[in-house]
């Protein structure tokens, strides 16, 4: 997770001209022209698979993403969920008692709703006949619970299912001591006065002190904006390359959310504040001002920053998953396929954030197609540092032999494909919110730009990976 | 600038200044207006300062100063896990006398001082083992950066080799650290890993060693490591940095008082008076570490280079030096396997018996990550086996060397089971059964029936010979004994015991997992107490026959800590349980004869009987308590001992007389096992005699010690003894050679 930076990003001054000029280039040429023409040679006409049902995203939304300690501060993460399940019924208008099953993604639980989607479902209204659960992997956790989704569906178990994230990192669940929990459960069994009192008499001062939820990798107790800064040195990824690659997540966010691109936002009035309308993290700035900042994590020489890195964000997000053929039968012109997947974990110490290079060639193997294929990349992006590693391994061919077991690289994606919507750099990063995203924006890019094959791909903490191949329904 | 680009992080334009020079231990080229030193000695996996890089060092930076291009130098290794492991002890070892070794010390005082003075800074960029002379090379540099690796360790050894750091580091350590800090640097000789060297100020910053990248981690982490010295030295020599750190409250006070007078007098009082009792007088080393920093502190740095390459002459020909020396040869020796790569690398252990010593057989072998089946009878047994391996990883948790979470997964590679499943898939079983030979042979026979047929079967045994469990075998090629030293996690001594049916590979075999055990291992031929037990019991029946003529235990215990033992000589019996020791007797009695008698073992019986074992039973010749630290006499004892009291015959009984008559029999014994070919070299030995029992490291086991005290002085004390005892103290034929001949030593 990323740790609390997000206040030198404020500091950061608003776009500059550079900035527009240097995104324009990746956008320009992804005209749907071109993407008609690629489409043309593909390894393959549809990954339709006989005697398995297909499995359509009918639509997706998500509440704006804020970045943490502002709109959503005094919410609870149920609340969030709730936004976007509501959001989700008045998008799609599905009847309420036609849905089989609800499955969310969270990562930091509040322990009061340790099912937040069961919570969140009953308080959106939802039938309380509609079994829910929540599931968690870190930062892809949504991806999980979509896929989850899909077993569901293509097991024949289900016909409808909502999955969706949530995360609210305003609020954390900060515990007394382990020692002070343990007095406290004492003395509840304590019985007499005299008991009470022994139990007390142990009272320490240090007792008071808190427990935070880790911010750090379990096994190995580093943080990951750690992990991240020691992952970009060993692929010699400078901190002019990482800024660079921000300052275009920025840019590229900005641009898509002036031109109303980010279709899966919907309003969530906030009670007793205004309504959010929008993401609020998207802060495109200059490089000079960027350079400022000092690293956050290796001091003083390393290269993640605040400016580099993703913010902690709140925010929530829900998919509406059927067949296909109920879809249809329903009436939905539904917006994409959900094809094959792939779940990949590596070294936790030092390839954390390398699980899109690992999940990457594995799920075009499994689908058959080829990196030429895929017309849009929506890659999470964690860190700069992480991004541009990534690309860096999937572009070698020493790694791929060394530590993939693989005869050659699968290569890297082309930048004029990759994230032209902006990213979790920018855009914000909900742990458990983000895989719908991601889908979602790859949907859309593809309905808008006219592709055919959207490849989504996230790493999370454990170092776990995830990749799914998201096919445009036909016009 | 359009599209992200993927250019190097540094250019890397190498002006080449001094190219076409050849170098064989360093390579230094110019980035920028950075020197970058890089040093790798040839043909050796670690480099030493040594008088060619000496000098070729001394060359590259008088071109570094002289350059007006340069304006600052980062000094690098690239040799994998080894900055310098120290000074090339070949070159002291060439040395005749103090004054030449004095030479060399002095020359290297001067070549650090003109780098410490340096105009241009230098940055020590430091991976691996950087050691003795490296650290004071290191400490010369104007700044230190080096990377958070478990192999990264920085320290002043020499203590241990019984010199002192000669190249400056008595002077500028203690200005460094604090005096307190260099004081136990110095002389304890311990490592320091770089987190804590980074929290004494002994390095300036840290660099976390990397993952894989585009090219192997280890490589790119030391290009990585260049890459943050030279910006560390680009802006020491722009002055955007400083080298000096901020230091906390406590350090601030701490170097105040120190700056009264009266303090540091305190200091070095206190030093000295621990020193002298942990020492006993026997190692003279650290009492001048503490002189030699104390001149620098008191009469300034002039008085204190001189004294320091002075004592440091002096030191190197010392005795002690010269053993000490000569063990750590020895132990270098004793970590290689000689007989080369197993045909099957042993991936499943299984350890049969969860006592003392299958458990700690265990705890070695899971924590370098080997699959190990601990098996017992009960569950009860078992599960304290289970719980002592778990609290040897745990213990090391609270030191703060593993995490928790590693601690769990090094448990996680012990399976406790009382069956026989899974040994169908072990490549070898090390028997840790109680020391009785039916049940031994019982315990060889089942595995036999479950075990694969390369399944190495090793006995751990301290007496039973190997030949003789070995009989049952349907296979006795693949017999050995595996001798561990009890506490197993401590003792780094392995003794290997093969017998004439042993085969080489399953010695190979027995010799690379007690490497990866992390064991000095020593490979003897098999015989009735090999050679480690069979040189401590013609001692232990000395000491009962002393016990016997009126001498206390305690006296006795300082008689023998005073000679340089670890522990004392009835405290020894306690520790290794009475039962054991006078089965061991008995039965070593019976094969030896005469020449392990001495003390009546009516001694050990009648304690066995009264229930003293030692500390095991809670009583011996002390009364053991948990949580007491000083034990007292078992005042129960003293109808025993006066029950068996025996005559002292007084030319024989003096304090001295008493020390020699208990080492010149271990001594004796160990030579005869090396003329009998039981031992198949002295250096196995004297790393025996030291690791595993403890003999004075000061004299360097008993072949060094026969080396360098002479063995006419040695074979007169037995002849001596021999005269008012008997056969027990006959001089055995080789040592009697040796006294003849003077120009015969074990050690060329």
């Amino acid at each position: 997770m990323t740790s609390l930076l997000t206040y030198t990003f404020k500091n950061l001054r608003n776009t500059s001209k550079w900035a527009l000029r240097f995104c324009v280039r990746p956008l320009s040429s992804s005209s749907q022209v071109q993407a008609a023409a690629a489409s043309q040679t593909k390894s393959k006409k549809t990954l339709a698979k006989p005697n398995i049902r297909n499995i359509v995203v009918v639509d997706g939304v998500r509440t704006p993403f804020l970045l943490s300690g502002t709109s959503y501060k005094d919410l609870m993460p149920h609340d969030l969920a709730r936004a976007a399940l509501s959001g989700l019924l008045h998008r799609t208008s599905v009847p309420k008692d036609v849905v089989d099953y609800i499955i969310f993604g969270t990562v930091i639980q509040e322990v009061k709703t340790s099912n937040v989607a069961r919570e969140a479902a009953l308080g959106a209204g939802f039938s309380d006949k509609t079994p829910a659960h929540t599931v968690t992997m870190a930062c892809i956790s949504s991806n999980q619970a979509m896929t989850t989704a899909v077993g569901l569906i293509a097991s024949g178990q289900c016909d409808v299912v909502v999955a969706g994230g949530v995360e609210l990192m305003s609020d954390i669940p900060i515990r007394h001591s382990r020692k002070m929990r343990k007095m406290m459960l004492d003395l509840n069994k304590a019985k007499t006065l005299a008991q009470r009192l022994s139990v007390i008499s142990k009272f320490r001062l240090n007792f008071l002190s808190p427990e935070l939820p880790a911010v750090s990798e379990f096994s190995t107790s580093e943080t990951m904006g750690h992990s991240a800064d020691r992952l970009a040195a060993a692929f010699a990824i400078s901190r002019e390359e990482q800024d660079e690659y921000a300052l275009r997540s920025h840019s590229l966010a900005k641009r898509a959310q002036d031109e109303g691109l980010l279709s899966d936002v919907v309003p969530f009035k906030v009670p007793g504040r205004d309504t959010v309308t929008q993401d609020n993290g998207i802060r495109p700035s200059s490089l000079d001002q960027m350079a400022k900042l000092k690293p956050a994590f290796i001091k003083p020489y390393g290269t993640v920053t605040a400016a580099n890195s993703s913010f902690l964000t709140d925010g929530a997000s829900a998919v509406l998953i059927m067949a296909e053929e109920k879809a249809l039968a329903m009436g939905y012109k539904p917006k994409a396929y959900l094809r094959d997947f792939m779940y990949v974990s590596q070294d936790p110490k030092d390839q954390l954030l390398l699980g899109p290079t690992y999940a990457t060639p594995k799920v075009l193997e499994k689908a058959g197609l080829t990196m030429n294929d895929i017309d849009a990349f929506e890659f999470h992006e964690a860190f700069s540092g992480q991004i541009l590693a990534n690309l860096k391994a999937m572009d070698s061919d020493w790694f791929a032999q060394n530590y993939m077991g693989r005869k050659a690289k699968v290569g890297s994606p082309p930048l004029e494909k990759f994230n032209t919507w902006g990213g979790s750099l920018s855009l914000g990063h909900p742990f458990g919110a983000t895989g719908c995203r991601l889908v979602m924006a790859a949907a859309n890019r593809l309905r808008k730009e006219g592709g055919q094959y959207g490849l989504v791909a996230a790493c999370a903490a454990g170092g776990q990976g995830h990749a799914m191949i998201v096919e445009a329904y036909p016009k | 600038k359009g599209s992200l680009s993927f250019a190097g992080y540094i250019c890397r334009s190498f002006t080449r200044a001094s190219a076409l020079l050849t170098r064989t231990h360093i390579n230094y080229g110019v980035k920028g207006d950075v020197a970058v030193i890089r040093i790798n000695s040839p043909n050796s996996k670690v480099n030493t300062l040594s008088q060619e890089l000496h000098s070729e060092f001394m060359e590259v930076m008088n071109e570094v100063w002289s350059s007006s291009q340069i304006r600052s130098a980062v000094l690098i290794s690239t040799k994998p896990g080894c900055f310098i492991a120290g000074a090339d002890l070949n070159m002291l070892n060439a040395c005749t006398t103090s004054q030449e070794v004095t030479q060399i010390s002095q020359e290297a005082q001067k070549m650090f001082e003109k780098l410490e003075k340096s105009t241009k800074p230098v940055v020590a960029a430091i991976n691996g083992s950087c050691l003795g002379g490296g650290l004071e090379l290191a400490i010369s540099c104007q700044y230190r950066i080096a990377t958070k690796d478990k192999k990264t360790v920085l320290g002043s050894p020499e203590v241990l080799l019984g010199i002192l750091p000669g190249a400056g580091a008595t002077q500028r350590l203690p200005k460094m650290v604090g005096i307190p800090a260099a004081f136990d640097m110095m002389l304890t000789g311990r490592s320091i890993r770089a987190d804590r060297a980074k929290k004494m100020g002994l390095v300036d910053q840290l660099v976390e060693p990397l993952g894989p990248g585009v090219k192997p981690p280890e490589e790119r982490t030391i290009e990585y490591l260049e890459e943050v010295a030279i910006t560390f030295a680009k802006g020491l020599a722009d002055k955007k940095i400083t080298p000096k750190r901020d230091k906390g409250l406590v350090e601030k006070m701490t170097s105040y008082a120190l700056s009264i007078p009266f303090v540091r007098q305190q200091i070095y009082k206190k030093v000295e008076e621990k020193v002298r009792k942990q020492t006993k007088g026997l190692y003279p080393a650290p009492l001048k570490i503490i002189d030699v920093v104390k001149t620098g502190i008191e009469q300034g740095s002039n008085a204190g280079y001189l004294s320091e390459s002075q004592r440091f002459g002096e030191l190197a020909m010392t005795k002690e030096s010269k053993a000490l020396m000569g063990l750590y040869r020895g132990q270098t020796q004793c970590k290689k396997n000689k007989f080369g790569a197993p045909q099957k690398e042993v991936k499943q252990l299984a350890v049969l018996g969860a006592g003392l010593m299958g458990a700690g057989i265990a705890q070695v072998s899971v924590d370098k990550g080997l699959q190990t089946i601990l098996k017992d009878t009960t569950l009860p047994a078992l599960g304290r086996g289970q719980q002592q391996v778990f609290k040897g990883l745990n213990d090391k948790v609270k030191k703060k060397t593993l995490t928790s979470f590693e601690r769990d997964a090094m448990f996680s590679n012990l399976i406790g089971q009382l069956d026989y499943r899974g040994f169908e898939k072990a490549d070898m079983v090390i028997e840790a059964v109680f020391e009785d030979l039916s049940l031994k042979h019982r315990v060889l026979k089942e595995t036999e029936a479950v075990i694969p047929d390369h399944c190495v079967f090793a006995s751990n045994t301290s007496a039973l010979p190997i030949g003789e469990i070995a009989t049952v075998s349907k296979r006795p090629e693949k017999v050995i004994g595996m001798h561990y030293f009890s506490p197993v996690d401590k003792m780094q001594l392995l003794e290997i015991i093969t017998t004439e049916k042993t085969s080489k590979d399953t010695t190979a075999s027995a010799v690379d997992v007690g490497l990866r055990q992390g064991k000095v291992i020593i490979v003897v031929k098999d015989g009735p107490g090999f050679y480690t037990t069979r040189c401590l019991t013609p001692m232990m029946s000395e000491v009962i026959r002393i016990l016997q003529e009126g001498v206390g235990p305690k006296k006795l215990d300082s008689l023998t800590t005073s000679f340089g033992f670890p522990v004392g000589a009835a405290t020894l019996v306690d520790e290794v349980g009475v039962d054991v020791a006078k089965h061991v007797a008995e039965n070593l009695g019976k094969e030896f004869g005469e020449r392990f008698a001495g003390g009546s073992l009516e001694m050990l019986q009648q304690m066995i009987s009264k229930g003293f074992l030692g500390r095991k039973s809670g009583k011996g010749f002390y009364i053991y308590q948990e949580g007491v630290k000083n034990k007292n006499l078992n005042s129960d004892m003293d109808s025993i001992l006066a029950s068996l009291k025996m005559p002292s015959q007084p030319d024989v009984s003096s304090d001295e007389d008493i020390q020699y008559r208990l080492v010149t029999r271990f001594v004796n014994e160990a030579i005869l096992c090396l003329q009998e070919g039981v031992l198949a070299t002295p250096t196995e030995g004297d790393i025996g005699a030291v690791f595993g029992l403890g003999f004075p490291p000061c004299l360097g086991g008993p072949f060094h010690f026969v080396d360098l005290y002479g063995a006419q002085k040695i074979v007169d004390r037995l002849r001596k003894y021999e005269a008012a005892y008997g056969k027990q103290f006959t001089p055995c034929q080789l040592l009697v050679d040796h006294a003849n001949n003077p120009n015969k030593k074990f050690y060329q």
